[in-house]
């Protein structure tokens, strides 16, 4: 299987047409991922964002295979390499995952084992993906400590996981993950339950993983600061559909959809001035119409027209935009500046 | 002509110091857990002090022996002129009227079978506000107006409440009993962005509306900034600087707050391509067992040969241009440090061992937990 257009740069991933339904038996279905397309090339950095619920983890794991066996129904096609991972089944997709995609969760103790030792875990994927003898692979395990940052590697290979902090042990688990020299890294909320300095050291280790080894990076996060920082290009999520994508620079200085705008507006920022009232979005995601009714944000939006509540907008190009820049939505914000910075 | 103003809050030297207990009963104290260490600070009458600090670095256990629902093991606490630490019974209650808290999720802690008036009455009952059932009736209307609920929410359950809405009850619940000084801590931390702007904003709003003082306890910089008047940076126990918020930000001088200043992202490309980071590092230290000296002096890249690790800093006045009186600092070396005389070198990280609570061969140390209370 290979995809039919030929893409600007290669391909890493494609990912057309996600939906996601759960329920069946007796319970009404849901969409918790609504038709999520995107693509991602080798060394990028694609930032999903949004906040809770609006389907950035389900639309992860769909990708990896991962979703409970029961209970939810997944169409659509992730193309990795040629190949659409929605129809591996479970060992082939193992193999997949590992060998040359990792991912890495907000709470690292989940991930990992709490009776083994951080050196042992680390050596099993490399035993297990690059075949490597148990001897070399604890050798090995202990540089893959050394380069991700953790102090006294030799040490900390013989603690278990509990003895480590939030940060250690989130370094440990991308440790995990370079393991296996993985061409495409999901994050999925890596930082959101550690302290700020510490996340700026996690941030800096991925960033630096990107540009070191070239691997792709996918990045989940409702934190809009930590996007600015780090994607090239940005999808914003509501209600299970991605509302508004663009590159980095083109999504903050000219951000056409209401609620995106209304997520910036709602971000206390640092640097801005304290006397100003945030804007912040009335209700909350309770009060979302289903797509198929209209706009699942209309509720929610202070640009809100009557065919927002009636008719669902398609996700087009700004035709305003000088690159590529799409949206969904009937009444976009004006478009300012004009220039993308 | 500027009045001075009033202190509503004078906190002196609170120590809260938790201890490791160990042995087959739990009868041996084997070390301490250095909560809150010498915490000194003042509020004034209709401000927002804002304590900002990394999560374990005291912030909770500090505004909790605020109103002793945690024994302070040393120091006082003066509210509106009244020696809180020595206050018993009845009049302990009667003060903690005028102090309320609002909590994270304020309603996961409560009866999940109370209906939101019942829930709001319980206070304004507890001290004798709720005589006049129809005062009390329409008091409970003026609350939930106040906080932006339909009425009909009295007869609703926590439960059928978003996070956002929960919390406006939480705010409700602390304004029932008319009080003076509200403890936020982490008010918004639970909630989605969109919804965070929500509360912060009407956290404003009724400050304004009934003339309160606001202690708002927060990890997150950007929100207490925006949030309060004057801001204290805590690490590992006691404050590191205090500043009013717009000078704290313009020019903050302890090497904690620059780093974690640094740290905080901001949601503009342009700003975080041109930014100077300074990456901590290694792991916070553990309470239990904090560094001699200056307690950042493990982390920091600007600590000097002497004095750092030997000697504690105080909070003091700085002699730095521009810099007002109302700028605090705990640091040796602040003015030398602004000054660009001592740059900043590599700091080899530590890796801290949550699980080892002292020094001591900790496999057996327990923490002892100490009770709970529900604010009456
Ligand atoms: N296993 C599941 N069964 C049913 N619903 C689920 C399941 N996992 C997630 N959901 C629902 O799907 C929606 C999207 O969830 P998720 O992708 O986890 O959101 P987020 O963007 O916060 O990561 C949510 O409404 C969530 O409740
Ligand atoms: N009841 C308690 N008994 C023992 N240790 C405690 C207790 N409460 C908090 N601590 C410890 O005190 C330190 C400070 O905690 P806390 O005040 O909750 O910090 P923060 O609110 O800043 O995150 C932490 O190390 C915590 O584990
Ligand atoms: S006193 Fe020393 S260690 Fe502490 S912050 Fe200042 S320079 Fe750094
Ligand atoms: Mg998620
Ligand atoms: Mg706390």
């Amino acid at each position: 299987m290979t995809t039919a257009a030929p893409a600007k740069t290669e391909t890493l991933l494609a990912v057309r047409d996600l939906v996601v339904e759960f329920g069946g038996r007796g319970r009404p279905t849901f969409r918790a991922v609504d038709g999520v397309s995107f693509d991602v090339r080798p060394g990028q950095t694609v930032g999903l964002v949004g906040e809770s619920g609006c389907g950035k983890s389900v639309t992860s794991l769909a990708i990896m295979g991962l979703l409970p066996k029961r209970g939810n129904k997944v169409a659509g096609s992730a193309t990795y390499d040629g190949t659409d991972l929605l129809t591996l089944d479970d060992r082939e997709m193992r193999d997949h995952r590992g060998r040359d995609i990792a991912m890495i969760f907000q709470d690292p103790l989940s991930s990992l084992n709490p009776v083994v030792s951080i050196g042992v875990q680390v050596a099993e994927v490399l035993q297990r993906h690059r075949g490597m003898k148990k001897s070399t692979a604890i050798a090995e395990s202990r540089d893959l400590l050394d380069q991700v940052g953790i102090p006294d590697p030799a040490r900390r290979l013989k603690e278990y996981p509990h003895q480590l902090s939030g940060g250690m042990r989130q370094r440990a688990l991308i440790a995990m993950a370079l393991a296996c020299k993985p061409r495409l890294l999901i994050a999925d909320e890596p930082t959101t339950a550690l302290d700020v300095t510490i996340q700026a050291q996690i941030l800096n280790l991925l960033k630096e993983l990107v540009v070191d080894s070239g691997t792709a990076l996918i990045m989940i996060t409702h934190d809009l600061g930590v996007v600015a920082g780090l994607c090239d290009e940005v999808n914003v999520l509501y209600g299970g559909r991605i509302v508004e994508t663009a590159s980095r620079h083109e999504v903050f200085a000219r951000p056409r959809h209401p609620y995106t705008t209304g997520l910036l507006g709602s971000i206390p920022r640092l640097d801005g001035s304290r006397s100003e009232q945030l804007a912040a979005i009335p209700g909350s995601v309770a009060d979302n119409i289903p797509w198929t009714s209209g706009c699942a944000f209309a509720p929610r939006c202070s640009r809100a027209l009557e065919v927002c509540r009636s008719e669902a907008p398609p996700l087009e190009q700004d035709p305003t935009a000088m690159e590529e820049h799409t949206l969904r939505c009937h009444n976009p914000n004006p478009a300012e500046g004009g220039e993308p910075a | 002509m500027t009045t001075e103003p009033e202190v509503l809050l004078d906190v002196e030297g609170v120590e809260v110091h938790f201890p490791i207990k160990r042995g087959v009963f739990f009868d041996k104290t084997v070390g301490y857990v250095y909560a809150v260490d010498g915490m000194t600070l003042q509020i004034h009458r209709g401000e927002t002090y804002g304590l900002v600090g990394e999560s374990g670095c005291g912030k909770s256990t500090f505004g909790r022996a605020l109103l002793r629902l945690e024994e302070p093991t040393a120091g006082s606490v003066t509210f509106g002129g009244v020696d809180v630490s020595t206050l018993k019974g009845e009049a302990l209650r009667t003060t903690r009227r005028h102090m309320q808290m609002v909590f994270q999720d304020p309603l996961s802690s409560l009866d999940p079978r109370q209906t939101v008036e019942s829930l709001l009455l319980e206070g304004m009952q507890a001290h004798g506000l709720a005589k006049d059932k129809k005062a009390a009736g329409a008091r409970l209307r003026e609350l939930l107006a106040a906080v932006g609920l339909p009425a009909a929410a009295l007869r609703k359950y926590p439960h059928e409440f978003s996070g956002g809405q929960r919390q406006r009850i939480g705010i409700a619940r602390a304004l029932s009993v008319d009080p003076q000084l509200i403890v936020a801590d982490e008010p918004v931390s639970a909630l989605d962005v969109s919804v965070q702007a929500q509360v912060i904003n009407l956290l404003e709003d009724v400050q304004e509306k009934f003339g309160l003082t606001y202690l708002v306890i927060a990890h997150d910089l950007a929100v207490v900034r925006h949030i309060s008047d004057r801001v204290g940076v805590m690490y590992l126990g006691s404050l590191v600087e205090e500043a009013d918020s717009d000078d704290l930000y313009a020019t903050p001088l302890h090497p904690y707050t620059r780093a974690l200043m640094s740290a905080v992202p901001i949601p503009d490309p342009l700003v975080e391509d041109r930014r100077e980071q300074i990456i901590l590092a290694g792991d916070l230290p553990s309470p239990a067992n904090p560094p001699s000296g200056c307690r950042f002096h493990t982390r920091c890249p600007w600590r000097q040969e002497e004095r750092c690790d030997t000697e504690r800093p105080q909070l003091r006045v700085v002699e730095i241009d521009g810099v007002p009186a109302s700028h605090r600092v705990a640091c040796h070396f602040a003015e030398q440090i602004q000054s660009g005389e001592i740059q900043r070198h590599e700091v080899d990280p530590v890796a801290i061992d949550p699980s080892a609570a002292t020094d001591v061969e900790a496999a057996d140390a327990e923490v002892v937990p100490t009770q709970t209370f529900t604010v009456p």
